[in-house]
């Protein structure tokens, strides 16, 4: 019985964890995209001819933002389902 | 995913997570993971080698004229950012470009068709994208490493790479030398680990939302109210998530590839 409530303890926490997780880096990829797309509007209002060059680092930077959330989301992902904290009650 | 039905979500989504493995602890080598990266490997050689078998300087095919495309670009992507001789890196960055996207879309196949065809020859877990496995992409971030340093001691010889080491950010006074090796360790490290962390996160949580999607139709089966509706919702958030993930394996192909040359590039700069 004791062992139930230490389980509940554990995957309450883990599911915090998650959302914190997700929550943050999310917060953080969404301000990242943002600035970077609308310096990206207002350099190509500015001088269309760049655009084509532009549009490649842009997309370069979208993963590479991207990357550090996702990275997140793999780890809460893995959290969720395959919890090794849990595992140690076997 | 040998045909029996699961009997949770959780054992479902661990079955889908298990390599098939062989081996014990350390010394555990994760066959499916080998075998889809190898064949892989192969289908980029066999393909960029037929074209290149039947180049013909007259009007191209449609083939040709692909490749010849592609080539272009990661030339000129090699040429603007690494300024030396590209007769080694460029192949390099072609290779990884393709090996890598081709290991990325084996997460478009349907989710359960590489088990059920592994099933039929009575194995029971295979993982078909080789790329969300953390050992291929340290694999290859680690062999990029060993060719960046290369780049290094063969742009500044080996003394010339270790003086840099310890005197490249503050200067070469003898007091200086450890926080400069230091600082120096840490960048150098950082950049296999962050190269293999981003592109294994990105397809591992591709391949966890794949599976959370493959969920919602899971029950469809009952013939109940809800269970139509999440298998309308299985087949359109497939369709949405694939489509998007079409974007992020090429995008991931490409920034391993420019990072590959960006950090080459780096290497054969002298401070």
């Amino acid at each position: 019985m004791e062992n139930l409530a230490l389980i509940a303890q554990v995957q309450s926490y883990t599911a915090i964890a998650l959302g914190l997780i997700i929550g943050l880096g999310a917060i953080g990829a969404c301000i990242g995209i943002g600035i970077m797309g609308s310096k990206f509007l207002e350099a190509a209002a500015r001088q269309p001819e760049l655009i084509p060059t532009l549009q490649g680092r842009m997309f370069l930077l979208a993963g590479l933002i991207d990357a550090a959330f996702l990275i997140g989301v793999a780890l809460a992902m893995f959290f969720a389902f395959a919890n090794p904290l849990l595992a140690r009650f076997g | 995913m040998a045909g029996e039905a699961p009997e949770s979500s959780t054992a479902y989504i661990t079955h889908h997570l298990t390599h098939l493995t062989v081996g014990k602890g350390f010394w555990s080598l994760h066959v499916d993971t080998m075998f889809m990266s190898v064949l892989l490997g192969i289908v980029t050689l066999a393909l960029l080698y037929s074209a290149s078998r039947k180049a013909t300087p007259g009007v191209p095919g449609k083939w040709q004229a692909f490749v010849e495309i592609l080539v272009d670009f990661i030339d000129n992507t090699v040429k603007e950012v690494f300024h030396l001789d590209r007769r080694f890196l460029a192949p390099m960055a072609l290779t990884i470009f393709v090996w890598v996207f081709l290991m990325n879309a084996m997460d478009l196949l349907p989710l359960d068709l590489p088990g059920k065809v592994a099933g039929l020859f009575g194995i029971h877990y295979w993982r078909a994208v080789p790329t969300a496995d953390v050992n291929t992409t340290f694999a290859m971030s680690l062999t990029v490493f060993v060719v960046v340093i290369a780049f290094a001691v063969k742009a500044k010889g080996a003394g010339g790479y270790m003086h840099e080491l310890f005197t490249a950010p503050f200067g070469a006074h003898p007091l200086l030398w450890i926080p400069n090796f230091v600082l120096n360790l840490v960048e150098l490290l950082s950049k296999p680990v962050s190269l293999a962390m981003r592109l294994f996160g990105n397809m591992y949580a591709g391949e966890l939302v794949f599976m959370l999607i493959a969920l919602l139709g899971a029950s469809f089966f009952t013939f109940t109210v809800g269970s139509t509706v999440g298998m309308l919702g299985q087949v359109a958030m497939g369709a949405a998530w694939a489509i998007f993930h079409i974007l992020i394996i090429t995008l991931q192909a490409y920034i391993f590839m420019v990072l590959t040359v960006v950090y080459s590039a780096m290497a054969t700069e002298h401070h």
